[in-house]
């Protein structure tokens, strides 16, 4: 099951929410889209699915150009970010639905339909809910049955947005790891959406980063963390500092804080041209340790243990520099040296 | 101890007495006073008032015309609840606020706008008697004048609950492989049937009671276009006292039935939601 | 190609279609006739037919005595709103239901069931009559009758209004140190007072039009208890439809100005 998209954009009045989208999926890829809210994201999964339409570009699945395929004639699987349940019909009936709605000659019969909604309701872990309103059960067994409705017609594609969005801390990571395996098992080709970095990581084979209606980058999350291809990129995933800098004489020189300049050796990225930048760093790319008065260049705020070695945040002339030390190394309030052993710096 | 954002329970005893003596007095007594009226002679004569051919002329023609108004502003409050609830479109507001028009019309202008067009000095008039077709003092000018009172019902009770579910029921439908006719035949219209059967009684409890707009259409010729409010008020300027009373209480009794249905339908729909 | 064009759900056109024929053939022409029809007696026609002695009595007595009868119904249908929403008590779902009375009784049983009541010989009205007190074929008799179709419009503006008002807020105002009156003053009516006012002008718009629970009450005494649209039959009976058009379009821009009014002094009151 691939997805091809090309040259994709779509306007609402005078903003774009997609500006010039190309992306291909591969079959049984687990793919995120990952983005700030406004990016565009959602309104890409509903113009895959048909239930919105591009101004220009072309969606094709499996080869096939979808352009004039209504969203009922796509089969793909689609979980809504508030599962869009039917509120009237019970868990059987709402996973039952996709195929009591299909022509006569390809609808199965109504035990064929019951084994076949049991057999995912069993799946899904929710088998005992099937007289279940869906008023009367919790969150993440609603997102079970909008799963198991969604896959109930055999997608090629399946879509789901925010999946885990309405859903508490808990529930979230249980369900998570339990997504990922459904996936595998079921050999399914998967797209998701997401705002949170640490979920599309975790989860995806690869994810695409959308940044205001353009794709910025796709990639696995290996590459993404190891090398951003943008500013956007290195700040939205990872925590790093964010200090303003300026390239020159073969070296990263920090204009506004005192840190020493780190030569050109030492950056994991840098623009071939020199001049302004914008230098990511982060927390383990610093070496920390307690310096006397006139070497120190920041203070000490708090820290944390963190596994083996100690969380710590310092103030260095103003910014929040977030870094690790060694358990027992420092105390808040003391004077350190502060220096960055790598960067990546992006022309700004 | 009161609590502070309550009011002592002397004086909350004394605000519900009160309430219930103004709404006894002011609402139930009048309809207390119909029953009696009607009554006043016994069961005999209600019924021989009732039985009358007139009576049960205006009885079957009240019928017949709500059989026909409501379907029409069903289906059209249906169309317009839908395309106003599920879709964006420049002048939404506007078209609201035309179908809600007709609530801020006096009966009796009601009634008149189809005078104008189709009675004798009417802007159709002349054409359509000269094919012997006759609207205005007949039946169709009855339907017409209770279609434009009753228009707003079923519109007005559908689209704010429409508006208020999103069309995300409906778009799950169709992701799913449901045409348009079954996904809203499974999925809209169930989703809406209690607040459809509310919008649909009050609508026939209008077009059945409606005096104003079909007096001014009707003539008022016995046995053919009187309906029964008009009946009880021929019957009434006659001095038929009990006659009048007793269609009046029928009437009553087709407005307590009402309701009754709606707080049956209203329970129906807050255990729906609760469901 | 307009591919933006598309939606989804099917069903715009058909139902936009459907839409605007069933507006358009029912209301929009009807009225267009209404509106239309005065223009056949001139600029100079129109303002005599509209301000005939007998004619602007009626709808002097129209239009006042609806605002008296909407204002009437404020305070006590503000009082069973509250009664409603904030008590439970045995029987409250039966004065709930008796509320919609008025919407759902047929205005000819109303009308009929009123004179009744209120008429000299009647059950309220004899005891009025005694203490001097006339109201049945007088003015008073009007107003009444618009207040029995006006109550509910009250009510059942101010009760959802009611039912949704954060307990919070009367709390927080008990903390500072309010009086349940202040704070009932001060914090419960100002939340309330658009939705009073919304339902005063709902009121007062249907009882401007008012007709089959007045006229039986009324007893339509020319210049003295005589309702504007009953002077629409009369000139229909007369044949002179421009004369009973005029009328009516007094009627609707004298509602359109009363609603106009309320909104403009909802827009200042939500700006101050």
């Amino acid at each position: 099951m691939s997805v091809a998209v090309r040259g994709l954009t779509r306007r609402f009045g005078p903003t774009a929410a997609l500006r010039d989208i190309a992306l291909e999926t591969r079959p049984g890829e687990f793919v995120a889209l990952l983005g700030p809210s406004g990016s565009g994201k959602t309104t890409l999964l509903r113009i895959l699915a048909g239930l919105d339409f591009a101004d220009s570009g072309t969606v094709e699945i499996e080869g096939q150009d979808m352009s004039a395929v209504p969203a009922r004639a796509r089969r793909l699987g689609f979980v809504f970010q508030n599962y869009a349940l039917f509120r009237h019909m019970s868990v059987f009936e709402n996973v039952a639905f996709g195929l009591r709605v299909r022509p006569r000659a390809a609808r199965p019969g109504e035990a064929e339909i019951g084994r076949r909604v049991r057999a995912l309701l069993e799946r899904m872990q929710i088998g005992a809910l099937e007289r279940r309103m869906p008023e009367q059960i919790s969150g993440g067994q609603r997102q079970r049955v909008a799963l198991a409705r969604a896959l109930a017609i055999e997608p090629r594609l399946l879509l789901l947005d925010e999946p885990f969005g309405a859903l508490d801390a808990e529930v979230r990571k249980g369900l998570r790891r339990w997504l990922r395996d459904l996936h595998t098992e079921m050999g399914l080709t998967s797209l998701f959406v997401t705002h949170d970095q640490e979920e599309a990581l975790e989860l995806a084979d690869r994810v695409a980063v959308m940044e205001a209606g353009r794709l910025v980058q796709i990639d696995t999350p290996e590459r993404l963390v190891e090398a951003p291809a943008t500013a956007f990129v290195a700040g939205f995933l990872g925590h790093a500092a964010r200090l303003p800098g300026r390239l020159a004489e073969g070296a990263l020189h920090f204009g506004g804080v005192p840190l020493p300049p780190l030569p050109r050796a030492a950056l994991r990225a840098a623009p071939a041209q020199d001049g302004p930048v914008l230098a990511f760093i982060r927390a383990h790319e610093w070496a920390v340790a307690p310096a006397p008065e006139g070497e120190a260049n920041a203070t000490l705020r708090s820290q944390r243990p963190a596994g083996g070695h100690a969380h710590v945040e310092l103030d260095l002339a103003g910014h929040v520099i977030e870094a690790e030390a060694p358990l027992g190394l420092l105390r808040v309030g003391q004077p350190c040296r502060l220096v960055p052993q790598t960067a990546r710096a992006f022309a700004a | 101890m009161t609590p502070s954002t309550t009011e002592p329970r002397g004086l909350r005893w004394l605000l519900i007495l009160l309430a219930a003596l103004l709404l006894g007095v002011f609402l139930l007594l009048p309809l207390a006073a119909v029953f009696t009226e009607a009554l006043r002679r016994g069961w005999p004569p209600m019924w021989q008032a009732l039985s009358d051919p007139d009576a049960l002329a205006a009885i079957r023609l009240t019928l017949l015309v709500a059989a026909i108004a409501v379907p029409v502003n069903t289906l059209g409050g249906l169309a317009g609840a839908w395309c106003i609830a599920r879709y964006r479109f420049p002048g939404r507001a506007l078209l609201l606020a035309l179908i809600e028009l007709p609530f801020s019309v006096s009966p009796v202008v009601s009634g008149l706008v189809w005078v104008l067009l189709f009675g004798a000095h009417g802007w159709f008039g002349p054409w359509l008697e000269a094919r012997g077709l006759q609207i205005i003092f007949a039946v169709p000018g009855l339907v017409l004048a209770t279609l434009f009172v009753t228009f707003p019902f079923v519109a007005r009770t559908l689209v704010p609950l429409m508006q208020e579910q999103g069309r995300e029921a409906e778009e799950a439908a169709a992701t799913l492989g449901a045409s348009g006719w079954q996904s809203f035949r499974r999925v809209t219209l169930p989703g809406i049937r209690w607040a459809l059967l509310s919008g649909v009684l009050l609508c026939n409890a209008r077009a059945m009671g409606e005096f104003g707009a079909v007096s001014v259409v009707s003539g008022h010729i016995r046995g053919e276009t009187n309906t029964m409010p008009l009946h009880v008020e021929i019957l009434y300027n006659e001095y038929q006292f009990v006659g009048a009373f007793a269609v009046a209480a029928l009437l009553a009794l087709l407005a307590l039935v009402t309701l009754g249905a709606k707080a049956l339908v209203e329970r129906g729909t807050a255990r729906g939601a609760a469901a | 190609m307009t591919p933006r064009r598309r939606d989804p759900l099917p069903g715009f056109g058909l139902s936009l279609g459907v839409t605007l024929l069933w507006l358009l053939g029912l209301v929009l022409i009807p009225l267009l006739a209404l509106l239309l029809r005065p223009l056949e007696l001139g600029p100079a026609g129109f303002w005599h037919s509209v301000t005939e002695p007998r004619v602007l009595a009626a709808l002097r007595l129209s239009f006042l005595g609806a605002l008296a009868a909407a204002a009437a119904t404020v305070p006590p249908g503000l009082l069973v709103a509250w009664v409603l929403v904030r008590y439970r008590f045995p029987g409250r779902r039966l004065l709930d239901g008796m509320v919609d009375l008025p919407f759902a009784l047929p205005t000819a049983v109303a009308g009929l069931a009123l004179t009744a009541l209120y008429a000299p010989n009647g059950w309220l009205g004899a005891p009025l009559a005694a203490l001097g007190l006339k109201v049945a074929y007088t003015p008073l008799g009007v107003v009444l009758a618009m207040a029995f179709v006006g109550l509910p419009f009250i009510v059942r503006t101010v009760e959802p209004v009611l039912r949704d008002l954060p307990r919070e807020a009367e709390e927080a105002a008990a903390t500072l140190g309010a009086s349940r009156a202040q704070t009932l003053w001060r914090v419960v009516l100002p939340a309330l007072a658009p939705a009073l006012l919304a339902g005063f002008a709902m009121a007062a718009a249907r009882a401007i039009g008012e007709y089959g629970s007045v006229i039986f009450i009324a007893g339509n005494m020319p210049m003295v208890s005589e309702i504007a649209p009953l002077l629409i039959v009369v000139r229909l009976e007369q044949f002179d439809y421009a004369g009973a058009a005029a009328v009516g379009v007094a009627m609707l821009a004298l509602s359109f100005l009363l609603l106009l009014a309320l909104n403009l002094v909802q827009r200042l009151w939500r700006r101050a």
